[in-house]
């Protein structure tokens, strides 16, 4: 199956060009969302049959790949059309397409009679069509395509209901925003690749990296490689600086946060890095600052998650502070933990904002939680699940956060410092604290709704893949299992991707030479970390509810600072977007362009102008005064030649 | 596939010549007729382009279809035409986009019919001329006779100040011409001094070029490079661009930014640089900051137009800018970015102001802030809008992002500029690409519906569609196999810059190229 993989991005693009040149003469719901989820539902069978013969093969066969045709060649570039199946691609395949499948079918609910279902429909093929060029091109230049026609399907998807209003602009200025962050970011991707090239002459992963391995380490270049592309990171990851496009992304309907703003297109930022580990690894300098950028993105973020009312702004939140994990984990060397935990947040966080969207759903649109609660027993699949998801992104034990976000910390403290792996637990503290804000106000205590609302539970087309969702969260971490507990089997998750990074870890020499004991010690600190924020959630907001209330008071300025996000949209609103608006109208169009340049043009058209009148005065029509000139002339010349002798 | 004397160039430009006196045979009162005819005749021409495409020879470097006859003989001065690859990208280009803009004007031309056609015949043949010119004296000619049309274009069929842009874009052009044409006679003059003999023969020339003194080289490249500059147009000479778009019809538009402007790119490639290799090296770092000031300031300036012709003319101040740079990195990578950037934005551009004037029909207002929400009542327009800003923010897997991708990797890499600071702010340039083009389709675009009359828009007809369609296959054919294209000029583009960089005054230190 493995030759066939060009079928995983060849399936969605199908399904866009017949949704998106028929699907409004189709009408048909069903069949509509059939197309669009079949397709892609096949192409997640291929790429589990790529899996398993993959597992079939011994490790060092497990690398393919895939040639279609030559793209981009000029001079000594050539860049082909190509996929790479390796570990880490059909990894992410799996999840992009298996969480995707189910995105869909979901969305065939959650969709229902929306005017332009099958527009919708053909934007999330589009978009899977791109997620796959992204994980599974074989260069640069393909992982660019698929990244920049992520962006795109983000933007379209997010501005999905350009009619509509969003917070203080319309749905389309979100969209826009996004997309130019992006693109800022992209900028920086692009430099990353012009280096790369300039530095190992080619743009091909397999010869770059394998160039990478053998070229003495000199940590400029890779540094200079590593900065550029991880500010490509940071705009699509949404990490410090570039974080305010995604929580303006949820202008966009709820399906699309679940898919793109928190289980795929977001982690493309991790993905590359990890990608490009051997890159990095030689970045040392570089590598804490991703750890920095990423944890200090996980701790902002969550505070800002602590207050938000909005229940997508506290998910959207809370998306990037698990990204800011993720980078941690980048940061610190654990590239598998980064991925493994790409991998259980996709579940856990798909769950979270599909149940977010049944609620909004059965809400009539409304999405402030203080008009939510005692929502459990009106739609009890939903509750159940939504509990599981917050659960598994507080690190209960045994379920899938646990595993991954406590292999993220352990090894910020074998790695790192203790510094990093303290911070991180305060994370995860808040963590479990809002995720329990959350859901205690959403399905607990007083019903703060109006009854002619009539809460119900989702349609089976909606709740099968929560329930599907929810039972991935629960188990999913245990194919990660850290090597305490699953003995001389090791981490399977980690041995199944140690041939993509051990030339890394060579570089930065990982070796675990911690104790047994000390794992298992912070991994209860955090158990009891978590376990304590969610009692404590429990108390305030079901026992005790006038002490949210209060605090918020008692810590006003501090309460307001949270509430506006640091008030960092307004501060680029003012140093960088107003200036660069009024300095382009005012200063390059109006004085730069139309006095100065357009002045000197036009005044050295009015000069010849005068010029030329001045001397048409001197066309009298007189033949005397053309004579008299003539003479006059002449003594000059004469004058002149005598004197030249 | 040399061969001394191949007429297919000279019919290619025959067939509008004689097509447009042919027009003049039919009486005015027969628009239909006279609509169909000039239809046809540069169908004709861009039938015989491919043609000339399929027998055409990658392989070789050098000109092909090389036709000369003797015609002032006195001055050494021939009708020489020939191509290579890079012309033949424009010349295609050209008959390509002719057809089409007189197919747009089916609607928008509603006074003078006959004469428009006339005119828009007589412009392709001074724009095939300028392609094929292997004589600097025809050339000229070329290069000036393709004026004359193009100001009465404006001038007749424009907006409300076109006598105003006319004639800023007539004087602008002839002050640079004039400038060429003393340089053109000065290097014929020095090669007679050689050979004995005045020539202008750019093959000849090509060996003589390099061998002019310094001082004097600078005038000469300076006088043909300011010529061309205004052409492009290069910051700070493109206030005449803006005033000339916006006054002109759709259709003057189309060709304006399609075709006009790559003649002073394309003229940069074929004389500036491999008759002076030496100051075109020189002067490459100054030339490549005025790019990439056009580039940034282009997007800046286009970014808060009011007005949406006038946000596409800006926009392409800052494109050209792209294909300046990549001109002077003078890597094959950037070169040959450059050539297909030309193609490029003569198809996407082309498609904003096909789209624009499509809109412009229909309401008769260009003002952004009249728009609104039209998204739901003109869903086709709306698509095309998006496709068209897509592929002129150089999304990949459309036809911008290869050329942009060319040129920032090869002038990245370009041992002529020797630093990152120019790839790493002309990269910038893609950043403000995104957030004009959005603003204004987010404002024309989406949104609520603010003005009534909005309301009753029509969708593009069949005809407008049959006239999008062709661009948009070429705007994925090149975004996605760029190589039938970047093929063509692959040779070409490596003689030009061997004539340069090979070059014993030329001093660069290249060890690989």
């Amino acid at each position: 199956m493995i030759d066939y993989i060009y079928l995983t991005v060849l399936l969605p693009l199908i399904g866009f060009l017949i949704n998106g040149i028929f699907g409004h003469k189709i009408k048909n719901e069903k069949i509509i969302g059939i197309i669009g989820s079949s397709t892609v539902g096949v192409s997640f069978l291929v790429a589990l049959a790529s899996f398993f013969q993959m597992l079939s093969l011994p490790v060092d066969q497990r690398k393919h790949v895939v040639e279609l045709f030559s793209w981009l060649s000029a001079g000594g570039l050539n860049i082909k059309f190509a996929y790479l199946v390796d570990q880490l691609s059909i990894v992410m395949a799996l999840i992009v397409t298996g969480v995707g499948f189910l995105i869909h079918v979901y969305s065939i609910g959650y969709m229902h009679a929306d005017k332009s279902f099958w527009r919708f429909f053909a934007y999330l093929n589009l978009f899977i069509f791109a997620m796959m060029n992204l994980i599974l091109g074989d260069n640069f230049v393909v992982l660019f395509l698929g990244w920049e026609g992520v962006g795109l399907c983000s933007y379209l998807l997010i501005g999905f209901w350009y009619d509509r209003k969003f917070e203080k602009g319309t749905t389309s200025q979100a969209a826009k925003k996004a997309f130019v962050v992006n693109r800022i970011g992209d900028f920086g991707f692009l430099l990353g690749m012009f280096l790369i090239y300039l530095t190992f002459d080619s743009l091909n992963f397999q010869e770059v990296f394998s160039k990478a391995e053998l070229f003495p380490i000199s940590g400029t270049v890779y540094g200079f490689i590593a900065l550029f592309l991880f500010i490509g990171a940071t705009g699509k990851s949404a990490q410090i600086p570039l974080f305010v496009w995604l929580p303006d992304a949820m202008a966009g309907p709820t399906p699309v946060s679940a898919l793109i703003h928190a289980a795929t297109m977001v982690t493309a930022g991790v993905y590359m890095v990890a990608r490009c580990s051997i890159i990095f690894a030689s970045a040392p300098a570089i590598m804490t600052v991703i750890a920095i950028v990423g944890l200090l993105t996980a701790f902002f973020a969550a505070t800002v998650g602590l207050v938000q009312n909005d229940i997508k702004k506290v998910l959207a939140y809370s998306t990037v502070s698990q990204l800011g994990y993720m980078f941690l984990a980048m940061g610190v060397g654990a590239f598998s933990a980064g991925i493994f935990h790409v991998m259980t947040h996709a579940f856990f966080k798909a769950l979270l904002f599909l149940g977010a969207g049944s609620i909004i759903h059965a809400m009539h649109d409304q999405q402030d939680i203080q008009h939510y609660g005692g929502l459990k027993k009106y739609m009890p699949k939903t509750y159940i699940t939504f509990v599981i998801a917050a659960l598994a992104i507080s690190g209960f034990p045994g379920l899938s956060g646990f595993f991954s976000k406590d292999e993220i910390l352990w090894n910020a403290y074998a790695h790192g410092s203790v510094l990093l792996w303290a911070v991180g637990i305060l994370t995860a503290l808040m963590t479990a604290f809002y995720m329990f804000r959350l859901l205690f106000l959403t399905f607990f205590g007083k019903e703060r709704f109006s009854h002619d609302l009539h809460p119900h539970e989702s349609p089976a087309v909606m709740t099968v893949p929560l329930i599907i969702l929810a039972v991935l969260s629960v188990v999913g971490g245990y194919i990660g299992l850290p090597a305490v507990f699953s003995g001389e089997n090791g981490n399977l998750f980690e041995s199944w991707l140690s041939p993509i990074f051990s030339s890394a870890e060579r570089r930065l020499e990982v070796y675990g030479s911690h104790g047994h004991f000390e794992e298992i010690l912070l991994m209860m600190i955090s158990v009891a970390a978590a376990l304590g924020s969610i009692y404590l959630a429990y108390y305030i907001y079901t026992k005790k509810p006038e002490i949210a209330s209060k605090t918020s008071r008692k810590f006003s300025k501090l309460y307001r600072l949270l509430l506006n996000k640091y008030y960092v949209d307004e501060v680029y609103e003012a140093t960088i977007v107003q200036p660069l608006q009024k300095g382009s109208e005012k200063i390059l169009w109006k004085i730069a362009d139309n006095k100065i340049i357009d002045g000197t043009v036009n005044g050295a058209a009015s000069l010849i102008d005068k010029t030329a009148a001045l001397i048409r005065r001197f066309q009298t029509g007189f033949t005397q005064f053309y004579a008299f000139i003539m003479m006059v002339g002449i003594a000059i010349a004469l004058f002149w030649i005598i004197l030249s002798f | 596939m040399y061969m001394e004397n191949n007429f297919l160039l000279t019919y290619l430009l025959l067939i509008p010549l004689l097509g447009s006196l042919l027009l003049l045979f039919i009486n005015k009162e027969k628009e239909s007729l006279i609509r169909w005819a000039g239809f046809g005749i540069a169908l004709l021409a861009f039938i015989l382009s491919l043609v000339i495409y399929l027998r055409f020879d990658p392989g070789q470097s050098g000109f092909q279809f090389v036709n000369k006859i003797t015609w002032i003989s006195k001055i050494n001065v021939s009708y020489h035409v020939g191509i290579d690859g890079i012309s033949i990208l424009l010349i295609l280009l050209t008959t390509f986009l002719t057809p089409i803009t007189l197919f747009s004007s089916w609607k928008s031309i509603k006074k003078k019919v006959k004469e428009f056609t006339f005119f828009m015949l007589l412009l392709e043949v001074g724009m095939i001329g300028v392609f094929v010119s292997l004589d600097l004296f025809l050339f000229y000619v070329f290069w000036e006779a393709m004026l004359i049309p193009m100001y009465f274009i404006i001038g007749i069929w424009g907006g409300e100040q076109r006598i105003y842009a006319s004639v800023k874009f007539f004087i602008y052009t002839m002050f640079g011409s004039l400038l060429m044409l003393v340089s053109i006679i000065w290097l014929g003059v020095y090669a007679a001094s050689f050979t004995g003999t005045f020539t202008t023969n750019l093959l000849d020339l090509y060996k003589i070029g390099p061998g002019v003194p310094h001082q004097i080289q600078v005038f000469m490249f300076l006088s043909f490079f300011i010529s061309f500059a205004i052409k492009v147009p290069l910051f700070p000479f493109h206030t005449w661009l803006p005033d000339a778009h916006v006054q002109a019809p759709t259709a003057g538009s189309v060709i304006l930014a399609g075709v006009l402007l790559k003649m002073g790119t394309y003229g940069i490639i074929r004389f500036c640089l491999p008759l002076f290799p030496q100051s075109a090296t020189e002067f490459a770092p100054v030339i490549s900051v005025l790019a990439i000031i056009g580039i940034i300031y282009g997007a800046l300036v286009a970014m808060v137009q009011k007005d949406m012709k006038k946000l596409v003319a800006y926009s392409s101040v800052s494109h050209l800018g792209f294909v300046v740079l990549g001109i002077f990195a003078m890597t094959t990578e950037a070169v040959q970015g450059s050539v297909i950037q030309m193609v490029n934005h003569g198809l996407s551009t082309g498609a904003l102001f096909l789209l624009v004037g499509m809109i412009y029909d229909r309401t008769h207002t260009r003002e952004i802030s009249n728009y609104g929400g039209i998204a739901k009542i003109i869903p086709l327009f709306s698509f095309a809008l998006m496709f068209a800003s897509l592929s002129s923010m150089g999304l990949p897997g459309l036809n911008g992002f290869v050329g942009e991708f060319l040129i920032l990797l090869g002038s990245f890499k370009s041992p002529v500029l020797n630093s990152w600071a120019y790839t790493i702010f002309a990269a910038s340039g893609v950043i403000f690409a995104a957030v004009y083009l959005l603003w204004m389709y987010q404002r024309v675009v989406f949104g609520e519906v603010k003005h009534q009359n909005l309301f009753s828009l029509k969708d593009l007809e069949k005809r407008e569609i049959a006239i999008l369609i062709p661009i948009f296959i070429f705007i994925l054919w090149i975004g996605i196999y760029p190589g039938t294209f970047l093929k063509l000029s692959e040779k070409s583009t490596n003689t030009v810059i061997q004539q340069v960089l090979v070059n014993p005054n030329t001093d660069v230190k290249v060890a690989k190229q």
